[in-house]
């Protein structure tokens, strides 16, 4: 195969991917996403997890160490396949709060933190040269391998050249799409799009390969089952903690790998396109690893001894004389670390800007008030300059590694670099006590263990630790080896540094946490993200800020540009109903700008920038109070109806009883009306009648005497009528007056059982008293309640219907209150009634009406009020059954 | 934080996406338990590679995939929705 013939397949494809992402991006100008934005191209992106490091190294590796390179497929997998929850609660934050990066979250977590953005910019930098500097080495040696022994002899460009023009090609295509403009979402459809391309590219040429070693040179699959039971290939270092150990590493790096997240989270535009992605991705994996054996063990079997088998997959076609073959596993090969490169350096480049530079920037160029230059053209200059740096630190890397031949080795190391991130980051997402301090803490430990464990020693002895450090330990101490760290000699050391550097970091964030108080930011972000589901937190609330909003504008237009700003503040100004460009700087509007920001320059900084204007920096703990009061508030007024409705209820079944009452009360006042009538006439009938007899003279003295009588009789009943009545409005006004002293009990008693005993004479009663009980001196109006008493007796007289009638009459004392009963042997009163005796006019049957006008208990029921006691009618006694209560002790006041 | 707007019973079908929810939370758990299985078979002397171990690894990837495959459209079902968080 002819070397510029290769050279110039190279350019074309390159060209082919400039049209792509040119394309695409004049699409997504014109609003016409479309199936760009397919679960597909989502899914076909993420595989930027597969690098050179899949696509040559995992021959490698296979070749090498058997099965466990399946270990780096395995872990995204199984995060893939049920975690999908975990990876939605990040896109749905990374959405919500325009996260830009991973940096961009761990700061925008743990209170808008920028030491925090920095520290994990600084590692993200740090695990990711060597990574890029392997992409760079895989496509030097790709090329050295067409190199050797070009016939048409063209002499190929030495290794450091080809390094540096691919570093060069690659920062001016990720330069010229990663950065052309300033999107508020930090969305690059053209890179994503190109990136899908290689994705297909790089599956095609690795199963092509794979399918012709199996079909083409083996020959059918049970050939090539058998040649893998020949070959001596090492099933696995026998280590069940290195296998696990590596799955787990695996599953974590795909979740915190800065160019992972990039396209995971912040190239995506629908959650729903994880779904898909659940299984198209770990399927994708599979399908790459799928014919990395057999390309491994007919490598091992044809090619010398000396070969490199990270070069398998293109010295097997090579070798066969399949040019075009090699061709395709070529571009395959180029595509794989092209993307990685390019998705890489852009994330690392956002985060450099918005975490160092731009916070650099501000401080050391303080805009003067109310202008200032176009930030747009710094940020975009700032990007610009990252990724170059970043590969130009890859290529620095890879020239003073010398391009070692272990590429899965350097792979591990970064992965387990990045990994440092994951206590933070699953703490922020699922912990609300996890602080700022603690997550600080965590990261620098875990640093700077990976660094003395894994980082600095993959050097080599003698390099950055000295050889007496790795025999005897960091100043000499025994237990402070590089690769047995407190003496753990057991485990290899990549297991070493994983186990010892996530613990240590997960134990630090722990207790710093668990040991801080983080401020009120922090507290607001925890809550808006460990909840994000339940929308229950809003985000940052600015209080109402002394902000102009002219300078507001001009921060804005720093940033956004001038037409964006102007649209966003006019927007904002229709909707508080005023015209023009400048809005009433409300906590809303002051939200809505930081997250418009926070979308260009990252959370710190637009926090930092806006509360510069606004004037107070951060919201105080008052503010937090009034976000906890006001879902309270919700509550509480909820509750609060629910009280209200509930008084109504009783309220209407308090009312629809006194209209009943009233009802029958109405009833009664008719019946009494025309009963009182029937009283006052009857003895007035019989006055006239006997007076019309005595005008008539003539009678006989005796007769005269006796007629004389009967007028007076009757005269007196009237009378005491007219007196009961008049006592029961005097009752009810409350204007009696009580003449209060000590009497016995026993003796009130007496009187009124002899008074009673006028009521119908006739009948023989038995009193049932326990006389001793009775036996005390209450202080009351003794009159007025021997009269409730005379009512009570002479009722159970009148209307106790039993044949052999009895009384019982019971004195209790309690708390400082005295209850008498008096309980008959009739049949008492119906339920329908008791409702109804203590009113006035009121009278049961009609059957034992034995005079009166049905104005004795409501009479007792007055005294009794104005005694400060009460009398009820107990019910189920076995016949009537009163009870009086009162005070043992009534006090003028209460009269 | 009291969630009272949350039913303590769901109708058969939200029940239905919750328990396939709950399948393919435990699906990585049956994942790890296949893919660390064989390193008990192997006796310690073993260390050569036989293609029953690949096959036996790309059935098992094939088949985990096979079932995140058949929960994936009911996991999109309730997409977006508050109630899945437990």
């Amino acid at each position: 195969m002819q070397f510029n013939l290769l050279v110039a397949a190279c350019l074309l494809y390159v060209i082919f991917l400039f049209a792509v992402a040119f394309m695409v991006e004049r699409r997504a100008a014109g609003g016409r996403v479309g199936w760009l934005r397919s679960p597909l191209v989502y899914t076909l992106s993420l595989s930027i997890y597969c690098t050179a490091w899949t696509f040559y190294g995992a021959v490698g590796y296979a070749a090498r160490s058997g099965l466990e390179f399946l270990t780096i497929y395995f872990g995204p997998t199984l995060v893939f396949i049920g975690w999908w929850w975990l990876l939605r609660k990040l896109v749905r934050i990374g959405q919500q709060y325009r996260v830009t990066s991973i940096a961009d979250l761990i700061s925008s977590r743990y209170g808008k933190s920028n030491t925090l953005g920095v520290i994990v910019t600084l590692i993200a930098v740090i695990a990711a040269t060597p990574y890029i500097a392997l992409q760079l080495q895989s496509v030097v040696l790709s090329f050295g391998v067409f190199a050797t022994g070009t016939p048409d002899g063209v002499t190929p460009p030495d290794a450091a050249s080809t390094a540096i023009w691919v570093a060069a090609g690659l920062a001016v295509f990720t330069i010229l799409f990663g950065t052309r403009n300033l999107d508020a979402k930090e969305q690059h459809h053209g890179i994503v799009t190109a990136i899908a391309v290689e994705a297909v590219v790089k599956l095609v040429a690795l199963v092509a390969v794979g399918a012709f070693v199996v079909w083409g040179i083996a020959g059918g699959v049970g050939e090539i089952m058998a040649r893998i039971d020949a070959a001596e290939l090492s099933a696995w270092q026998v280590q069940p903690g290195r296998w696990t150990g590596l799955i787990f590493l695996s599953a974590v790096a795909v979740i915190t790998l800065p160019r992972m997240f990039q396209v995971m989270v912040v190239e995506n535009d629908d959650e729903g396109h994880l779904a898909r992605a659940s299984w198209a991705f770990p399927a994708y994996l599979m399908l790459m690893s799928l014919f990395i054996v057999p390309i491994a063990v007919v490598g091992l079997e044809r090619l010398p001894a000396d070969a490199n088998p990270d070069m398998f997959v293109l010295t097997l076609p090579l070798a066969e004389g399949q040019g075009g073959l090699a061709l395709l596993a070529f571009l395959g090969g180029f595509s794989s670390a092209t993307s990685m490169v390019i998705v890489e350096s852009i994330a690392l480049a956002t985060m450099i800007s918005n975490h160092i530079v731009i916070p650099l920037w501000l401080r050391l160029r303080p805009a003067p008030e109310g202008q200032g230059e176009d930030l747009r053209g710094v940020v975009l200059m700032a990007r610009r300059l990252a990724i170059g740096g970043v590969l130009a630190l890859g290529y620095g890397y890879y020239q003073v590694s010398g391009g070692s031949a272990a590429l899965a080795a350097i792979g591990l190391i970064a992965f387990l670099g990045v990994a440092q991130v994951l206590p933070a980051m699953l703490g922020g997402l699922f912990w609300r006590g996890a602080t700022r301090v603690g997550a600080i803490l965590g990261l620098l430990t875990g640093f700077v263990v990976w660094s003395f464990t894994s980082f600095l020693p993959s050097f080599g002895p003698g390099a950055v630790l000295s050889e007496t450090v790795f025999a005897e330990g960091l100043f000499g101490l025994a237990w402070l080896r590089p690769y047995s760290l407190f003496g753990t000699e057991a485990m290899d050391p990549i297991t070493h540094a994983l186990f010892w550097s996530l613990t240590l970091n997960a134990l630090a964030f722990c207790l710093g946490s668990l040991l801080s108080f983080p401020d009120p930011v922090e507290r607001l972000q925890g809550a808006a993200f460990v909840k994000v589901f339940e929308g229950a937190v809003g985000p940052q609330r600015w209080a109402r800020g002394q902000a102009e909003p002219e300078a507001l504008l001009s921060m804005a237009q720093r940033i956004l540009g001038e037409e964006e700003a102007l649209s966003l503040f006019q927007a904002a100004a229709r909707e508080q109903g005023k015209e023009g460009y400048l809005p009433d700087p409300t906590p809303g509007f002051l939200d809505t700008l930081e997250a418009r920001l926070s979308g260009s320059v990252g959370a710190a900084t637009a926090h930092a920038m806006i509360s510069q204007l606004v004037g107070r920096a951060t919201v105080t703990v008052e503010d937090l109070m009034a976000v906890a009061s006001e879902s309270a508030h919700i509550m509480e007024y909820s509750a609060q109806l629910e009280a209200r409705e509930a008084e109504l209820t009783r309220t209407a079944g308090a009312l629809r009883e006194a209209n009943e009452k009233l009802m029958q009360i109405s009833i009664q006042k008719d019946a009494f009306l025309s009963q009182i009538s029937h009283e006052l006439r009857t003895p007035m009938t019989s006055i006239r009648a006997f007076s019309e007899i005595l005008t008539e003279g003539d009678l006989p003295p005796e007769q005269v005497a006796k007629y004389g009588r009967i007028i007076h009789d009757e005269a007196k009943r009237l009378t005491r009528l007219l007196d009961d009545l008049l006592d029961l409005s005097v009752l009810e006004n409350g204007t009696v007056q009580l003449n209060l002293g000590l009497a016995s009990l026993q003796q009130m008693l007496d009187t009124a059982l002899t008074a009673a005993r006028q009521t119908r004479p006739e009948r023989s009663f038995t009193i049932h008293r326990d006389l001793p009980s009775e036996a005390f001196y209450i202080k009351t109006d003794a009159d007025r309640l021997t009269q409730v008493f005379i009512n009570l007796i002479s009722n159970a007289r009148k209307y106790c219907d039993a044949p052999r009638p009895e009384l019982r009459i019971t004195v209790r004392q309690r708390g400082g209150r005295v209850m008498v009963d008096f309980v008959d042997n009739g049949k008492g009163i119906p339920k329908s009634s008791q409702a109804l005796i203590f009113e006035k006019f009121a009278r049961l049957t009609d059957a034992n009406r034995a005079g009166g006008a049905g104005l004795g208990l409501a009479i007792c029921r007055e005294i009794m009020a104005n005694l400060g006691g009460s009398i009820a009618y107990l019910p189920g006694q076995g016949g009537a059954a009163f009870r009086v209560t009162l005070p043992l002790r009534l006090e003028k006041a209460a009269a | 934080m009291p969630r009272s707007n949350r039913p303590l019973f769901l109708a058969r079908a939200p029940y239905k996406r919750r328990r396939l929810r709950d399948a393919a939370r435990l699906l990585p758990v049956l994942g790890v338990l296949l893919m660390v299985l064989p390193l008990m078979w192997t006796p310690d002397s073993r260390v050569t590679l036989r293609s029953w171990d690949v096959a036996y690894f790309f059935l098992v990837w094939i088949g985990l995939i096979a079932l995140a495959a058949a929960f994936a459209p009911g996991l999109r079902a309730g997409g977006g929705s508050e109630d899945e968080e437990d």
